[in-house]
């Protein structure tokens, strides 16, 4: 197995191009590999990825490893694992990072165990400690309510990396990157799951996770109706429409509104919650917006100690006066 | 069909924020008074998968729970929904863990009891939030795992996953035996039956300790640790929130869209 050096991103793709996320973890990964001394390396794993490798490298990365595979178009558990643990035994790691998305959260645990090492899920923070070289990784336990710091002694560290909670840096198409394709060598009888159909139930207009204003609804809406509203202030502010766990698990609205821990993590400029207490487990998923506007009859509400501005009151009135006033002095 | 479901014990997370406390001098939490601990939610989602199967298929749910202090009529529980066996890991060498000593005492749990179709896990513990143990045992197992379910379908020795994504769910198919993480969208964990809670109370659990599942102590619990936490903490919030008000809830809506405008955070 290779020296136990430098920092490894396993990138992620959106339309052709690398995920948000992706530029997220070379940004942090390029300030840890600073911090070392050690390079940074993208893996590209999937079919058709080698045209992104110039952006990995403008994004950040000294090293691209290109894994080509017809075998690898779709996202599965034993066959990215395997990829990803070859990289690692022919070319080194001392920190593999993956985003905490569908992919990460599914390879890393997984991986770790492969690689007899440990992987820490979710972090938002990540230091080199000096001296010792060791990971300190930060990341949000008891839904949120608190914050762990981990570290080891068993090398590569592994960790996934919350959205949107590292910058990724500005794209330098100058910045000089190696390019090194290496075959997948998989075995196709060892990939035991097969990916069947993919279902796509994205809501209508503009997506949760890029709006700048996100009007979300909670358990005291009460029901499917009520979220009309909801979405009539999001369609006027331009913004998307979003909901707390109850609502999803209700069925009211779809799972794909789901904002927070187990759903969409959301950092808009303004954040409405409606009738929405302010759970951790939510926060999770909102905690990072600009502004958070608190509508909730309960005064005593924890959402109100996250929110800038707050209205006490019932939605089902402050709702229609606050989109008819927004109405008028928007022009809209 | 034979299916193993394993639950943890976690504090309570639908307590009130306000009542989470944190001892800074052993970085544990200090457990809220008068506020039970429950099975970690998406434990009990797996226990409703295992039970839908059941229902189905008909066969047996083994649940296997590890941990100290393990209250009865907590772990109890998948036993009053309708599982049919329940084993406890319950000492302390089990204690004070992480994933990886946690999957390995799990999966050599599941070896002892030898025989199954189906292992399901939450796909996450309510207190560490990591989502590794499931994995982890699949990977100890040998066996393919998918992860984050919301609908399993068997049929003869195969099984359709629907697995939640970011915009919707992948359906995928792999064979029996196999390990799944379920997730909320599952939907609501039954409710307890009179029959089914009488039952309960009549069942004693089965104890296992690490000699009963030929564990090697140095993997074990606080022992077998790959992780160290260093510190566990409270986020400082700033809580500065402008309440806005008026002479009725419309008037404080009006108000607070004056507000939004006027601190330019709307165009």
């Amino acid at each position: 197995m290779a020296e136990n050096k430098g920092i490894l991103v396993v990138a992620e793709f959106l339309n052709g191009k690398l995920a948000p996320i992706t530029k997220e973890l070379l940004g942090a990964g390029r300030r840890l590999a600073q911090d070392l001394g050690e390079p940074l390396s993208a893996a590209l794993i999937g079919e058709g990825v080698n045209g992104i490798a110039p952006e990995a490298i403008a994004s950040g990365a000294d090293k691209v490893y290109v894994v080509e595979d017809a075998l690898l178009k779709d996202y599965r558990t034993d066959a990215y694992v395997a990829v990803v643990e070859k990289l690692v035994k022919e070319y080194g790691a001392r920190v593999i990072l993956a985003g905490q998305t569908t992919m990460g959260r599914d390879l890393a645990p997984r991986l770790a165990f492969r690689l007899s090492a440990a992987a820490t899920m979710d972090c938002i923070d990540l230091a080199i400690e000096a001296g010792s070289k060791k990971l300190l990784m930060t990341k949000p336990v008891y839904g949120g309510n608190a914050r762990a710091v981990f570290t080891g002694d068993v090398l590569p560290y592994i960790a996934t990396v919350r959205v949107k909670a590292m910058a990724a840096l500005a794209p330098d198409a100058g910045r000089n990157g190696e390019v090194i394709n290496v075959a997948a060598g998989l075995d196709a009888g060892a990939i035991r799951t097969s990916v069947l159909q993919k279902v796509v139930q994205e809501v209508a207009g503009i997506k949760l996770e890029d709006a700048a204003v996100v009007v979300s609804g909670g358990r005291g809406i009460g029901g499917p109706e009520g979220f009309k509203q909801i979405e009539s202030l999001a369609k006027l502010l331009k913004g998307a429409a979003g909901a707390s766990r109850p609502p999803c698990d209700s069925g009211w609205v779809p799972e794909t509104m789901q904002v927070g821990l187990t759903g969409k993590i959301v950092s808009p400029d303004v954040y409405f919650a409606v009738a929405i207490s302010g759970s951790s487990q939510h926060l999770a998923g909102c905690g990072g917006s600009k502004n958070i506007i608190a509508i909730n009859r309960d005064a005593e509400a924890n959402i109100f100690k996250e929110a800038r501005f707050g209205v006490v009151g019932d939605w089902k009135k402050v709702l229609p006066a606050l989109e008819a006033k927004l109405h008028e002095l928007l022009g809209r | 069909m034979n299916i193993i479901v394993c639950v943890k014990q976690v504090p309570d997370p639908e307590a009130p924020p306000a009542s989470f406390k944190i001892d800074p001098a052993t970085n544990k939490v200090i457990p809220p008074p008068g506020v039970a601990p429950v099975i970690s939610p998406f434990d009990e989602q797996a226990v409703e998968a295992a039970l839908r199967l059941k229902d189905a298929k008909g066969g047996k749910i083994t649940v296997i729970s590890l941990g100290t202090n393990l209250l009865r009529d907590v772990v109890k529980k998948p036993l009053s929904m309708g599982a049919d066996e329940l084993i406890l890991l319950e000492d302390p060498a089990y204690a004070d863990g992480d994933s990886w000593s946690t999957a390995y005492a799990l999966a050599l749990a599941i070896k002892k009891v030898g025989q199954f179709d189906i292992v399901f896990c939450g796909r996450q513990a309510a207190d560490t939030d990591a989502g590794q143990v499931g994995s982890a045992i699949a990977e100890i197992l040998g066996i393919p795992s998918v992860t984050v379910a919301k609908k399993i379908e068997v049929n003869d020795s195969k099984v359709k996953v629907e697995k939640v994504t970011a915009d919707g769910f992948d359906v995928i198919e792999t064979s029996l035996p196999v390990l799944i993480t379920v997730s909320n969208e599952l939907g609501e964990p039954r409710y307890a039956t009179i029959k089914g809670i009488m039952a309960a109370k009549r069942k004693e659990p089965i104890i296992w300790k690490p000699a009963d599942i030929g564990a090697e102590p140095a993997q074990l619990g606080a022992a077998g640790k790959r992780l160290a936490m260093l510190k566990l903490f409270q986020p400082v919030k700033e809580g500065k929130c402008e309440m806005v008000t008026g002479e009725n809830e419309e008037d404080a809506a009006a108000n607070l869209a004056k507000k939004l405008v006027e601190a330019k955070l709307l165009s």
